[in-house]
């Protein structure tokens, strides 16, 4: 690709992303919200972080396919409880790190 | 001494936001660090030299549409297809950026304009669970945000330059980001609907994941087990009255 065209591949880039990202903090933080939106927006935090998780957890990829075995289920399931107990975000990234790497040296 | 001289009291203020937004973002620098070697090692292999690369983690800081787009340059693809698909990928943003917009009430527009820049999923999950158990100053969050933009830029520059000569899976890095949702997650089961909710999401993008390419599960599944979850909640709240 063109020098040029790059450059406008990267701005038109950023400014697609940009904008969903901009455009709710812009107009939703200046007025008030019906309450069945809120009640949802206070919903979509929850269901975001699951629905990021759980594919990583349960599929693999190329192609995707479920996946019961995947050392990332069995790793989430001690670092879930770990993060329970201690709710502490730097300990729980850290214990998950380290049983990862020693379940991809023991199998 | 005048006005409009800055106090120490304000120095030191200003440096404890700094700390305390440091504090909560440094997983996400420690979770970005691979992705983003691995981001400037595939870039440089698609071709692009590191200013290439490093414009793009600037202007973008989307890890998984960047992926994409280097992918679909290696392709031969062209301008249009890129962003078009660049946008529908990133689309989410809206939903976190909207959940969030509620604790940036009376921010200035240009500040909530520059925090918009740095909504990402893992600020936007670490962010939102501190403004929930309060008390989080947009400022504070704001650190979050760009000290994990600097990791992002930092480590896609790295990768460039130097990214194939770093072993894969050190220290198990590659679970850094799964372990911080894993524990983004338990802060958010704060009753029974919240915990149905993720589990109907979590089901729902397993199942779309495995039907729909790309990663438009993860708003299609949020979406829908949202909009669940608030029926669910309208029908027991009926039902108890």
């Amino acid at each position: 690709m063109a020098q040029t065209e790059y450059l406008l591949l990267v701005v038109g880039m950023g400014l697609v992303t940009y904008f969903p990202r901009w455009f709710p903090i812009l107009f939703l933080s200046k007025r008030e919200l019906p309450q069945w939106f809120t009640e949802w927006l206070d919903l979509i935090p929850v269901a975001i972080l699951s629905a990021l998780v759980l594919p990583e957890l349960l599929t693999g990829s190329d192609p995707r396919h479920l996946d019961f075995f995947r050392p990332q289920l069995w790793v989430a399931l001690p670092t879930f409880f770990f993060a329970k107990k201690t709710r502490s975000l730097g300990g729980t990234v850290i214990v998950g790190m380290m049983l990862f790497w020693m379940a991809a040296k023991w199998i | 001494m005048g006005d409009n001289a800055v106090s120490p009291e304000k120095i030191i203020a200003t440096k404890h936001l700094i700390k305390e937004g440091f504090k909560a973002g440094w997983p996400i620098c420690l979770g970005y660090l691979p992705i983003g070697l691995a981001f400037g090692v595939l870039a440089q292999k698609a071709g692009l030299n590191p200013l290439a690369i490093c414009l793009m983690s600037v202007l973008v800081f989307a890890g998984s549409s960047q992926f994409i787009a280097v992918s679909l340059l290696s392709g031969g693809a062209t301008l249009l297809p890129i962003v078009v698909t660049t946008f529908v990928v990133n689309l989410r943003h809206v939903l976190m950026a909207s959940s969030l917009a509620v604790y940036l009430r009376g921010v200035s527009k240009g500040w909530a304009a520059l925090f918009a820049y740095g909504v990402t999923d893992e600020s936007f999950a670490v962010n939102l669970t501190r403004f929930r158990d309060g008390p989080w100053d947009w400022r504070q969050a704001m650190v979050v945000n760009h000290t994990a933009n600097v990791a992002w830029i930092g480590s896609s520059i790295i990768g460039a330059y130097s990214g194939q000569f770093i072993p894969a899976g050190a220290f198990g890095i590659d679970y850094a980001l799964i372990a911080m949702f894993l524990c983004l997650l338990v802060f958010q089961l704060r009753g029974h609907l919240y915990t149905a909710t993720a589990a109907i999401a979590g089901v729902l993008a397993v199942i779309l994941s495995l039907l729909i390419p790309g990663n438009g599960y993860i708003f299609l599944a949020s979406v829908l087990a949202a909009t669940i979850g608030v029926v669910i909640r309208r029908l027991v709240v009926r039902s108890s009255e």
